[in-house]
């Protein structure tokens, strides 16, 4: 890769390189050793490690654009520390000089313009390529940003019957290897899709829909972070991409497209009786049952997700009870306000909650 | 008054220059050119942002397009005011002070009634400044254009005193030249605005 | 006549009294200068300040140091002092100071307007800060976007403290510029034709091109959002038939030439010190001249760089990437022409020097980085990461913050007569290069590993946490630097060795008088016949400039020589107004009004109009001499 590169050069020259030149030596390095570093590392929603067509082309496109700086710096670094070898100590210690020809300013001009130009073409080529998959999407998302969560809608084939469509939260499901058509909006402020394994971003922007395509090509879960600056909890505006085959994806989506499975227990039946008597009804969606709130994520099927919170928290019964405890602990300022529930109401819920998987 | 310019070391007095010189030659002249262009500026990326909503909406303007007759005159009665503007440049530079007087007063009469009839245009509208987008921006570029003109009065009312105190000359009335300079300015920008906020929504529709 | 009677009677013309109403009144473009530099500077410290708390939140994951709210605010002001309140005011502080100097002249063309221009800076920012303390700091960070800032979302008076601060500022800078301009036209020793003027001249020309253009259209975006948040207006929400790119576009169209108005002067200053310590004229004059310009003008031409990811169509963007590629073509010929210079040069290696070859080497890093983001598709990817922020400082740092640093350790001695130490310096140049490029390259890496750019805080094993430490520690010992740098600089005022007129033996007219200069600059007119007046000798073209024997002109009242915009022949002579204290009265009145805007006070901002009429009446009401002809 283009840092070894770099470190092995520099590992040859260091020995008769002036003090200058070094300390920038040593900063690509540097550089170098940390890009590797945690190009290696495993949980970083790095763009380094691209797991589909589109971020492995931004991927190479990267390398060629850091190994141009790298080659810029280096020149340029060498004609600086270069001159200074009859360097003199006080302006009196030489006569003046003069003359000298702007030639070389003229040449650098060329060669410059000549690396702008491949530049633009490369980056060109690129765009155009990622425009359009290269085969039709057959699954179309709808990711609508709110502060600070992101509602999921998958739309049925055919327009026609739009109660098809299947509404989740903070999780995208898509099935593995195939192009996914994301339609990208805001409810509230502007927000933005990033989910660096995957694809560049794009703003979700209100009263405009950003229509781009993701996909991926191991399965796997994938993190993706709100990157437009949208207020106290931009920092935990997160969410998952979790990709599978098409068969189990089918499944999944399958069981999605149901309301809420029936209570089982008495306790989670107390617990829906419950929740339906909460304020919870007045933000959150429980297909199947009388909640019909939407400031909230639709809670459905809550259960089986991975976070809560928006990927603030992993979905564990202690965090769930923490967060509906109260989700101002966790998440200063979220619109889901503290609740104050009696503990053994606080205890139906979670049961009900947790059983909706 | 002009001033010798001494040389030191025996080389003698060059030339003599005069202070301050043709009011075309001032710093304040071109000062005012400069604040021209960048009020003009500011004018652009008024309408800019006009055009701009204007093409985003299929429904523009909301109201249907805005009744003609006021606007109409009030542009006549700008443009014309530009002539005793104009005038009165002229009379300074023959040191008439009087005629001067004369038609920064006309001028400023012209003026007035712009800035009634744009009132009564105003109270006329169906929309306000807060119904909607269109209506903020009609109201905003308007009303800039309002305050600029508000604010050539005051310059007019300026130079008006000032040349009663016996100020101007047929030599120096830098003041004059930029103040009917900014004039002849709110009354072109007044064009610009009237074209795009009366004239195209017609046109185009 | 004996110059000596002469330099006496310029003195008893020209000195301002050292009283309060002189304080106030004063309109010598020195002291405004240095009032300019020492009020930007404690803007830097305030804003470097502000990022020191940021990197002690940023210091772990998940750490709890600092509120949401109060992270939020941190990050906007500290975006907004730099670049508005620091990176632009100081390099109006330089030249203000050193514009008539350069220009042999003895003040600006606006004298008054100048100093009006000092105090409302000043008054623009201390509004900024009122709102700060009151607890109403502007936090949707410094481009503001809608409609996260629109009422709906914005409630309170963040908002408005923003937007009239920032209207606030705008006069001054548009006043300031306007003053540039007319100045560098028409106040020019004879002889200095337009090819002869000091580089330094076309940065800040260039920017203040910039500024008439660019400035109304952030003007235009604020009063906006302002008629927003006080009217119930509505521009940029969609309900109401609005847009949020709209924003967008006005601000963006302002803001890219404005980050070219604030690096655009720094270089032309680093085009005076190279050659003054390479000991040669520059190579390649003309090419920097243009080039500098050409910036300026392509500087328009970019403004959707900062929108790709906005979903606008790939052909209308590809335009805007053709445009960031070609601007990066002045800057290169720049770069090569320093490069040149220094190839056939003989290098001294003043601190001053070092700062501009750091800034050499930061400029370019911070320039790849913006190449880097000027592709589309790359873009994609670290938009609003932290890569930009690591652009962001790159250029800011290596194109602001350097060569201010070398523009001080070159020119403070004749602003203050002593010397800085040298010694010092070079370990205030050492500790700044290596704690900035430790504090701010990992940043790129932090970009590519997918964090984006302001987040209070981020959650660990996501391979940010060694990182994030790296920098904040960088943070530390670049800000110990900037402690040397004020260290060095008392310690010059207190014991440095007195400077001498021309301490580094420079070829242009500012090291042709006394260190620190007297209040009318140059006792006789200068006339220059070349671009280097003070080497002509030694460069053996022979003497062609008159610097130190020339015209007197009048010593009986404050007058310059005038000449023409191109050549610089003798016009006329320019006679300047006595001090005054209505500039100050007005922007006091001025401040007025925005309090009034933003608190609702209609009294008071009614007044503080009505004032302001009289005030700029005074101001420009005075009699001519009589006038025989
Ligand atoms: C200090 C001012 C300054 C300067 C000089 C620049 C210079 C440049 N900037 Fe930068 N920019 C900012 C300040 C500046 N920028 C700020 C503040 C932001 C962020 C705003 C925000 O979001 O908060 C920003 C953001 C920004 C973006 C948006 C990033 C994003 O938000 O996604 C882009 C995208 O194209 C960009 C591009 C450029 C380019 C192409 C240059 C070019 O002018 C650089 C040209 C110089 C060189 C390239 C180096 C010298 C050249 C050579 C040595 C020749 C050889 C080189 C090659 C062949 C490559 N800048
Ligand atoms: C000229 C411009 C400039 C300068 C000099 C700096 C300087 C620094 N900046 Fe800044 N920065 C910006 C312009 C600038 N920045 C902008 C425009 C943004 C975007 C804001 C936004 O997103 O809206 C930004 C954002 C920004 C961020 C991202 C915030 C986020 O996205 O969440 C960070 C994070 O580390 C940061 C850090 C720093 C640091 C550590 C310094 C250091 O260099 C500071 C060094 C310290 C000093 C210069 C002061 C030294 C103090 C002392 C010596 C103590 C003495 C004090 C007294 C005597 C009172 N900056
Ligand atoms: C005023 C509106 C409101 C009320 C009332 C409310 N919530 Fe919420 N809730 C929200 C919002 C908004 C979110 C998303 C917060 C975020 O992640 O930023 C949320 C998130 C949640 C989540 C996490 C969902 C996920 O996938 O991240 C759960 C679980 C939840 N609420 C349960 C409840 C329960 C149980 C109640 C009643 C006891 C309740 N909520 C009452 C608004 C509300
Ligand atoms: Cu949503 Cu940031
Ligand atoms: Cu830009």
């Amino acid at each position: 890769m283009t840092s070894n590169a770099h470190r092995a050069r520099d590992r040859v020259r260091w020995a008769r390189v002036p003090r200058w030149m070094r300390t920038i030596v040593r900063r690509a390095a540097f550089a170098g050793g940390v890009l590797l570093v945690f190009a290696a590392c495993s949980q970083a929603p790095s763009t380094l490690r691209p797991a589909s067509k589109p971020a492995q082309q931004l991927f190479v496109l990267q390398w060629w654009l850091i190994g141009i700086a790298f080659a810029v710096m280096l020149i340029i670094g060498v004609l600086i520390v270069v001159p200074l070898r009859h360097r003199i100590r006080t302006v009196a210690d030489a006569p003046l000089e003069d003359g000298g020809s702007t030639k070389p300013i003229a040449v650098g001009i060329v060669i410059s313009a000549l690396i702008l130009a491949a530049v633009f073409v490369y980056s060109a080529v690129v765009l155009a390529d990622d425009a359009r998959p290269d085969s039709p999407p057959h699954l179309a998302v709808k990711v609508t940003g709110h502060r600070w969560w992101w509602e999921v809608e998958y739309m049925s084939p055919d327009s026609s019957n739009a109660h098809q469509n299947v509404v989740g939260a903070n999780e995208i499901h898509i099935p593995v290897g195939e192009p996914v058509q994301i339609l990208g909006t805001a409810a509230d402020v502007i927000h933005s899709f990033w989910v660096p394994q995957l694809q560049g971003k794009i703003d979700l922007i209100p009263g405009q829909t950003n229509v781009f395509w993701i996909r991926a090509d191991k399965p796997g879960r994938y993190r993706g972070q709100c990157a437009e600056y949208c207020g106290l909890q931009h920092a935990h505006m997160i969410f998952w991409v979790v990709a599978q085959p098409r068969a189990e994806f089918d499944a999944w989506l399958a069981h999605a497209r149901q309301p809420a499975t029936a209570p089982q227990s008495p306790l989670e039946a107390e617990g829906k009786q419950a929740f339906l008597t909460a304020p919870c009804v007045l933000c959150h969606t429980v297909r199947g049952t009388g909640a019909g709130g939407k400031l909230g994520p639709d809670l459905t099927h809550v259960g089986s997700r991975l976070t809560i919170g928006a990927g603030t928290l992993a979905n564990t019964p202690g965090n769930l009870a923490g967060w509906i405890e109260n989700a101002q602990a966790i998440k200063p300022g979220v619109a889901m306000p503290r609740l104050d529930l009696p503990p053994a109401t606080m205890q139906k819920i979670l049961a009900y909650l947790e059983s909706l998987n | 008054m002009a001033t010798t310019i001494v040389q030191p070391g025996g080389t003698p007095p060059a030339v003599t220059l005069p202070v301050n010189g043709k009011p075309h030659h001032t710093s304040g002249w071109w000062g005012m050119i400069l604040l021209v262009v960048t009020e003009a500026s500011l004018f652009a990326f008024l309408l800019f942002s006009y055009f701009y909503l204007d093409a985003q909406n299929t429904l523009w303007p909301p109201p249907g397009p805005p009744d003609i007759n006021l606007a109409m005159i009030n542009t006549i009665i700008l443009v014309v005011s530009s002539v005793p503007a104009r005038l009165g440049t002229m009379a300074i530079r023959r040191g008439a002070r009087a005629r001067l007087s004369l038609s920064i007063v006309v001028t400023m009469a012209l003026g007035l009634a712009f800035l009634i009839i744009e009132a009564i245009e105003w109270s006329q509208k169906s929309f306000t400044p807060q119904t909607d987008a269109y209506g903020s921006l009609f109201f905003t570029i308007t009303g800039f254009h309002y305050a600029h003109v508000a604010v050539g009065m005051l310059m007019l009312l300026v130079i008006l005193l000032r040349n009663w105190a016996g100020h101007f000359n047929a030599h120096r009335h830098t003041a004059v030249e930029n103040v009917m300079l900014y004039w002849h300015f709110v009354g072109v920008v007044w064009l610009f605005v009237f074209t795009t906020l009366y004239i195209t929504p017609h046109w185009w529709r | 006549m004996a110059t000596a009677t002469i330099e006496t009677r310029l003195m008893r013309l020209w000195e301002t009294p050292h009283s309060l109403y002189g304080f106030f009144a004063s309109t010598d473009h020195k002291s405004v200068g240095k009032r300019y530099l020492v009020t930007a500077f404690v803007f830097l410290l305030a804003g470097g300040v502000e990022a020191m708390v940021m990197r002690a939140q940023l210091i772990k994951p998940a750490n709890h140091f600092l509120s949401p709210e109060a992270y939020n605010q941190l990050f906007t002001m500290h975006g907004m002092t730099m670049i508005f309140w620091y990176a632009s005011p100081i390099l109006s502080g330089i030249s203000n100071y050193f514009f008539p100097l350069w220009i042999g002249a003895r003040d600006f063309a606006f004298p008054r307007l100048n100093m009006f221009s000092y105090w409302t800076f000043l008054m623009s920012g201390i509004v900024l800060y009122t709102g700060y303390i009151a607890g109403y700091a502007p936090d949707r960070g410094w481009f503001n976007y809608t409609p996260l800032a629109d009422p709906l979302y914005s409630p309170g008076l963040n908002e408005k403290f923003y937007c009239v601060a920032l209207l606030l500022l705008t006069v001054s800078t548009t006043v300031g510029a306007i003053n540039f301009i007319v100045t560098a036209f028409k106040l020019r020793a004879p002889g200095m034709s337009i090819g002869r003027m000091p580089l330094a001249l076309y940065g800040t020309l260039t920017a203040s091109f910039s500024n008439i253009f660019a400035l109304p259209s952030l003007s235009v975006a604020l009063a906006f959002l302002f008629l927003e948040h006080r009217f119930g207006m509505h521009f940029f929400d969609v309900s109401a038939g609005g847009r949020p790119l709209l924003w967008q576009h006005l601000f963006w169209i302002f803001a890219h030439p404005w980050v070219y108005i604030i690096v655009l002067p720094a270089l032309s200053f680093i085009s005076m010190i190279i050659p003054t310590f390479s000991r040669r004229p520059i190579i390649g004059y003309t090419w920097n001249a243009l080039g500098v310009a050409a910036t300026g003008v392509l500087g328009f031409g970019v403004w959707v760089h900062h929108m790709f990811a906005t979903g606008l169509p790939p052909m209308a963007m590809s335009f805007f990437m053709a445009g960031s590629m070609a601007v990066v073509l002045p800057s290169a010929i720049s770069i090569f022409v320093w490069l040149v210079t220094l190839w056939h040069g003989r290098p001294v290696m003043s601190t001053a020097m070092l700062f501009a070859l750091g800034f050499i080497f930061l400029f370019v890093i911070g320039g790849v980085d913006g190449v880097f983001t000027g592709s589309i598709p790359a873009d994609w990817q670290v938009t609003d990461s932290y890569f930009v922020v690591a652009h962001i400082h790159y250029v800011l740092i290596g194109i602001n913050v350097f060569p201010i640093l070398a523009a001080f350790y070159y020119w403070l001695p004749k602003i203050t007569g002593r010397m800085m130490s040298e010694r010092l310096g070079k370990w205030n140049f050492w500790i700044m290069f290596i704690g900035m490029n430790i504090a701010f390259f990992p940043m790129h890496n932090l970009g590519l590993l997918g964090m984006p750019r302001r987040v209070y805080t981020y959650q660990a094993g996501l391979g940010w946490t060694a990182t994030n430490i790296v920098v904040s520690i960088g943070a530390y010992i670049f800000a110990f630097g900037v402690l040397l740098f004020v260290l060095n600089f008392f310690w010059s005022l207190i014991d440095g060795p007195i400077a001498g007129p021309n301490p580094w033996d420079a070829s242009s007219l500012e090291w042709a008088t006394s260190s620190p200069p007297p209040p009318y600059n140059f006792a006789v007119m200068p006339t220059v016949r070349s671009r280097d007046p003070l080497w002509e000798e030694r460069l053996g073209m022979g003497k062609r400039s008159d610097v130190f024997v020339g015209p007197v002109i009048s010593d009986e009242e404050k007058v310059t020589l005038g000449t023409t915009p191109l050549d610089g022949l003798p016009q006329r002579v320019v006679s300047f107004p006595e001090d005054s204290v209505y500039p100050f009265l007005t922007s006091v009145a001025l401040t007025a009004i925005c309090y009034g805007l933003i608190l609702g006070l209609w009294g008071l901002a009614l007044s503080g109009a009505l004032f302001t009429f009289f005030f700029v009446t005074g101001w420009l009401w005075y009699a001519p001499k009589p006038v025989e002809v």
